[in-house]
């Protein structure tokens, strides 16, 4: 774990050492601002709960955009930069490169929703909202995120190009929150099973209503735990 | 000691390497040399762990390479042809993160890579940003980076690639020093700086190796004990037909003229260097020098790695 973590460390650094990680979280905070803001905070009489679950609703699609953003360079930097070959002669196992790298995207999720917190914050300018509906949300947003950085971490495995990584990550998240719309034109027993995969519309609603659902919790980890062990093996793979 | 042995590796249909087998010594330097394309970087990246071979095996003091232990990946150091490196770090952070990877205990890292930098020549540029460094530079951070960790086996390839000429002296010295701690195998293409650096050569063609030994073994190798570079005094368009008269020459080939005098490199169908002398001065031609045929290794090598059907070595 200790590599792992020295991975992490080092990726996370580098988002800063140069403008990328600076840029990407100011550009999506201002849209998501401006957004949350034209469209949550509108001067209609709405319910703190609903501006809240309107916010955690913008959120989701933002924590997704970003996680591809920042997880496509992760390994494909590595290979076009030719560094790879550091991690690769290191005595460290695939899954602990994986994991590093991992934690330092979901890293940057966490700065990304942390300074996000001044929104739900202007809801108690003139409203009131429970703190519980605040956390199950932001659980909700860290679990999604955490599956977006695992598909991202695995796209970007398999290229040496970040753009390319970045669209193979995209199309598969893509097809796991359009998974809702299959459910509904799939007859049975497939409606449940692509309608349990939907990303978004079976796992997360319920965090943005203030729900913490175990059985999305336990989706998000076993999406995490799949799209790691993909990106080991695609790491394993390209030995041979 | 590392053994390898029937090592082979295809890309898909294409035999990048056929089995090789050679054995390095400790605290060796030795010089791998062959063409572009010869598999010399296929070899080396096997050899670092970075590739699996399809058949064959890498033995590290009788460990297998890819037995699966990672233990054996901390005894190897390998700077690629182009230096890996973290461009916004500083160089400092660089080695320790690596060092630190590596499973260095962080206590005498710092003095660690103040050594390796020293012993590197880049330790001026210890607390520099990697993007601002030059080519020169960039490469000896590579190489501190491959020694950092005290490896007993390290590989550079073509450390001396796109060097300045003051550069590559610098660098010489730097692989020379090695010698002190590690076994060190060097690959290029450039014949003159492996075989200035160099203990043994290896010489791949086409993915097999055509030749192994010191310069001076390879000297003899390829020497013929019945060539001559002789220098005569004659008509260069007349040469030809005399030598080829007198009945013992096997293949000759003028080297230059100068006036009336050539110099020719005369491979004799045996040891009849005091006959073909003889028949010479019998056919009243000047015979001003006459020395055994020395290979160079220039020649060697371009004979060893010519893709053309070459004459083949005694």
């Amino acid at each position: 774990m200790k590599e792992a973590l020295l991975i992490a460390r080092r990726d996370f650094q580098a988002y800063f050492n140069t403008a990328w990680g600076y840029v990407v979280i100011a550009v999506l905070l201002l849209i998501h601002g401006l957004l949350f803001n034209a469209l949550a905070m509108e001067s209609k009489a709405k319910y703190s709960a609903d501006v809240l679950e309107e916010f955690f609703y913008l959120s989701s699609g933002f924590t997704m955009i970003a996680a591809i953003i920042l997880t496509m360079r992760l390994f494909a930097e590595e290979r076009s930069s030719g560094t790879m070959v550091l991690l690769d002669t290191a005595p460290v196992h695939a899954l602990q490169v994986v994991l590093g790298k991992f934690l330092a995207g979901l890293s940057m999720i966490l700065v990304l929703l942390a300074l996000s917190v001044y929104m739900p914050a202007l809801i108690f300018v003139n409203g009131k909202v429970s703190l519980g509906h605040i956390c199950s949300g932001y659980l909700g947003l860290v679990l999604l995120g955490a599956s977006v950085v695992a598909i991202g971490t695995w796209g970007s495995s398999l290229t040496r190009i970040q753009f390319v990584g970045g669209a193979i990550s995209g199309v598969v998240t893509a097809l796991f929150v359009l998974m809702w719309a299959l459910g509904k034109v799939s007859d049975p027993p497939l409606d449940q099973l692509t309608s349990y995969l939907s990303l978004f519309d079976k796992h997360f609603q319920p965090f943005m209503q203030g729900r913490v659902n175990t059985q999305s919790i336990v989706f998000y980890l076993s999406l995490c735990f799949a799209f790691l062990m993909l990106a080991v093996r695609s790491l394993r793979g390209r030995r041979w | 000691m590392i053994e390898v042995s029937g090592l082979t590796r295809y890309y898909g249909e294409t035999k990048a390497i056929e089995d090789l087998s050679f054995n390095v010594g400790a605290n060796e330097i030795v010089g791998f040399l062959g063409l572009n394309g010869a598999g010399k970087t296929t070899t080396l990246k096997i050899l670092a762990g970075l590739l699996h071979p399809t058949s064959g095996s890498v033995r590290i003091e009788g460990e297998d390479l890819f037995g699966g232990s990672l233990d054996t990946r901390r005894h190897v150091g390998f700077l690629p042809e182009v230096a890996p490196l973290y461009t916004e770090m500083r160089v400092r952070d660089y080695l320790r993160f690596l060092g630190e990877l590596r499973g260095m205990p962080s206590k005498g890292l710092d003095a660690a890579i103040e050594e390796v930098a020293e012993r590197t020549h880049c330790a001026e540029a210890l607390d520099v940003v990697i993007d601002t460094l030059s080519y020169g530079y960039r490469k000896r951070v590579g190489i501190a980076q491959a020694i950092l960790h005290s490896p007993r086996w390290v590989i550079l390839d073509e450390p001396i690639g796109g060097l300045d000429p003051v550069q590559i002296v610098g660098m010489r010295k730097v692989i020379a020093n090695l010698r002190d701690t590690c076994t060190v195998l060097v690959s290029s293409h450039i014949l003159s700086e492996v075989s200035q650096t160099c203990d043994r050569l290896l010489i791949l063609k086409q993915g097999r190796l055509v030749a192994e030994g010191s310069e001076q073994e390879l000297s003899h190798m390829a020497q013929h004990a019945s060539s001559l570079r002789v220098q005569l005094r004659m008509d260069a368009g007349a040469f030809e037909g005399l030598v080829g008269s007198t009945g013992l020459v096997k293949e000759a080939s003028i080297l230059r003229t100068e006036g009336d005098l050539l110099t020719a490199r005369v491979d004799l169908t045996g040891d009849h260097r005091e006959a073909f002398v003889a028949a010479l001065v019998q056919a009243g031609v000047g015979v001003r020098r006459v020395e055994d045929a020395e290979a160079e290794l220039e020649d060697i090598f371009l004979e060893l790695t010519s893709t053309q059907p070459s004459k083949k070595l005694s």
